[in-house]
């Protein structure tokens, strides 16, 4: 047993837990303006200008505020889809819609963003219609509207799929006794299926909620404003080179997700994925 | 037993981060050997080492030219594109055995001053005098007057425009900032952008002193910050790849902004309703060089390289092929062989005045020009600009 784990946890050490590690250390490094390389020595000037820049902490709250309302967005969408699929539909039909779920995920995320710069442009799919159909066209395109539209989209299976599983695992028999008790259908929805379902929408939530948080070419091709992770790319590539900076503005995300994790554990969540 | 495990697993797992710490910190200490630069320069070109290894913008190697340099030299060319000059940077700094670097001015310096890149002789390149007399000791690659690298390309950033929606044809930089064209204006996602705004601000605003728009005080960047805040609303998109843009006036997302004769091109060829102008207060530009690594094992080949893509039919092949302007000025007539028009079309045959109207991009530093060190370095513009998009 020992040495089957051994290949995979020491891979899991090395490169996952020391990568993290190393990210952690070197934020507190600093960058020597002139030679533009990295100086070994311990500061916390690197936190500071996180935590007292009023540009990077506006920056995270908009890709925490996003994040929220994408997987908000998507618990909306994917509830009653979830449901229908699980509780509804004919095993035909609930094929055919897994299929319609996953068929997206076999092409390339990058060419359905851009599909979607297609449509939400100026002259794009979405103003020819409106245009046809005599309403007033839109200025959608390339703000954040439409990041949240797309990430809405690109993300949605991932919060579809642990609510479906958390459904499907409902016995029947639980909501036949909450009829045999008197229940109309509202109360067993609300008190007997929504109860259950709870840890796959938090399941998927972590999912929706850390995609969208760790993003930056979303918002660089159908945005135009910044997320954490561009800061982050944009000081890590040469001209700049301030690895030091930009792993002390990605233990923010870090940061975030772990809380999260935590109070998602705390709701049982992990036991449905 | 178990216990003894568990011991061991911590053990071995310290182990193994420390290793990786260890990894890293290597990594990071071999930067400081990049001395070598300073060595006496060849005064002549030895026998190439039968391998050459590129890091250049795509189009800077085609088959075209490298082919014949192959079977002259002996020397395998291996070829790696890069799509921006940060990307440029980092691969040089990688520790991989590229030999040569095709860095534009806003790199250039800063490979310079980390010694990644090191002194060249220019004396072993034929062609160097028929070089246009800006372009020979330029300095985003001559330090000193040491030279750290051979002249290529350049061209300029002009002012894009739609010929129909943007009505009578702008002829300063100002329509940028115009909140007439609220929403339909687009500007480079990068931050040698406020050199722009500086540039602007030279003519605009002459009290502030701007002499040089990469050579910027606290106060002149200041003022080109808040200028660029307050173009921020009407921008629609700041772009960070040619293709964005091409894609920002095809869909009639924009109708001005700022940009590289490349996407002029392009748009025209697909008759988009677009035009190109230099404003009257200048433009910024690039110039490209290429750049011998400090940690070259090919240097012959190198040298080899140089003199080849300095010669004036490889200088036209290239400058047709990616639409740029060739520092080499017999490559004119080549240029017209190859496709009628061309020399005039790119501004090969354009006098010196033309090339001084622009203001090549150059990594900021905190060396002002007049010997003063209070200007802003490219950590700080790029902080800037973080700051701009907000």
């Amino acid at each position: 047993m020992g040495t089957l784990l051994a290949p995979p946890l020491a891979w899991f050490v090395l490169l996952y837990l020391a990568a993290l590690a190393v990210l952690f250390i070197s934020a507190f490094w600093s960058l020597d303006a002139f030679t533009g390389k990295v100086v070994h020595v311990w500061n916390l000037d690197n936190f500071r200008e996180v935590f007292s820049n009023p540009t990077y902490r506006h920056i995270a709250y908009r890709t925490i505020g996003i994040a929220a309302l994408v997987t908000l967005t998507d618990a909306l969408l994917a509830f009653p889809f979830a449901y229908f699929m699980a509780r509804v539909a004919k095993p035909r039909t609930r094929t055919f819609l897994f299929v319609l779920v996953l068929l997206p995920l076999w092409s390339s995320y990058l060419a359905r963003i851009y599909a979607w710069r297609l449509i939400l442009a100026h002259d794009g799919a979405l103003n020819w219609s409106l245009g046809k159909l005599g309403l007033p066209t839109t200025g959608v395109a390339y703000s954040n509207t439409a990041m949240w539209i797309v990430f809405s989209y690109v993300w949605l299976p991932f919060m579809i799929l642990p609510i479906y599983a958390a459904l499907e695992r409902i016995p029947d028999s639980y909501i036949e006794a909450s009829r045999d008790l008197g229940a109309k259908g509202w109360t067993t929805f609300r008190r007997v299926v929504l109860p259950l379902a709870l840890p796959g929408v938090i399941a998927g939530s972590i999912f929706t909620f850390s995609l969208t948080l760790g993003d930056y070419i979303t918002p660089i091709l159908v945005g135009n404003t910044q997320f954490i992770g561009n800061v982050v790319y944009r000081n890590v590539l040469g001209l700049s080179y301030n690895l030091p900076f930009a792993a002390a503005y990605a233990t923010i995300p870090l940061g975030v997700m772990a809380a999260y994790l935590v109070l998602a554990r705390r709701t049982g969540a992990f036991e449905a994925l | 037993m178990n216990e003894a495990r568990r011991r061991f697993a911590g053990r071995a797992a310290l182990a193994v981060l420390t290793a990786a710490l260890c990894v890293v910190a290597a990594g990071c200490g071999g930067g400081g050997g990049g001395n070598k630069s300073e060595a006496k320069l060849p005064d002549s070109i030895g026998q190439g080492e039968g391998s050459l290894s590129l890091v250049a913008w795509e189009g800077y190697a085609q088959d075209q030219w490298v082919k014949p340099y192959e079977q002259e030299t002996g020397c395998k060319v291996k070829r790696k594109y890069a799509g921006s000059s940060d990307e440029m940077v980092t691969l040089m700094r990688s520790g991989a055995g590229y030999d040569l670097v095709s860095a534009s001015g806003d790199a250039s310096l800063r490979l310079i001053r980390g010694k990644d890149v090191r002194a060249v002789n220019p004396d072993l390149i034929p062609d160097y005098d028929n070089f246009i007399e800006a372009l020979k000791s330029p300095p985003h690659n001559t330090v000193d007057g040491v030279h750290y690298g051979i002249s290529l390309q350049w061209g300029p950033n002009t002012l894009l425009y739609n010929t129909e929606q943007v009505k009578p044809a702008p002829t300063s930089w100002g329509a940028l900032y115009d909140p007439k064209y609220s929403g339909k204006i687009t500007v480079p996602d990068n931050p040698i952008q406020i050199a722009d705004a500086a540039l602007y601000l030279s003519k605009t605003q002459p009290d502030l002193g701007i002499d040089d728009p990469y050579e910027l005080t606290q106060e002149q960047l200041d003022a080109a910050v808040a200028l660029l805040k307050k173009q921020k609303p009407l921008v629609k998109k700041y772009w960070a790849l040619a293709s964005d843009e091409i894609d920002l006036f095809k869909n009639g997302d924009a109708t001005i902004g700022a940009s590289w004769p490349y996407q002029t091109n392009t748009l025209q060829a697909d008759k988009v309703p677009v035009k190109d102008t230099i404003p009257k207060e200048g433009a910024t530009g690039w110039a490209d060089t290429w750049m011998l690594s400090s940690k070259s094992k090919h240097p012959n080949c190198a040298y080899l390289w140089m003199r080849h893509v300095s010669t004036p039919k490889v200088q036209a092949q290239q400058a047709i092929y990616f639409g740029e302007t060739p520092a080499n000025t017999k490559a004119c007539k080549v240029m017209d062989q190859l496709s009628k028009g061309s020399c005039k079309q790119y501004h090969a045959d354009a006098p010196e005045s033309y090339f001084n109207q622009i203001k090549f991009w150059k990594t900021p530093t905190a060396e002002c020009g007049d010997g003063e060190t209070n200007c802003m370095d490219y950590t700080q513009w790029q902080q800037a600009w973080t700051e701009i998009k907000g």
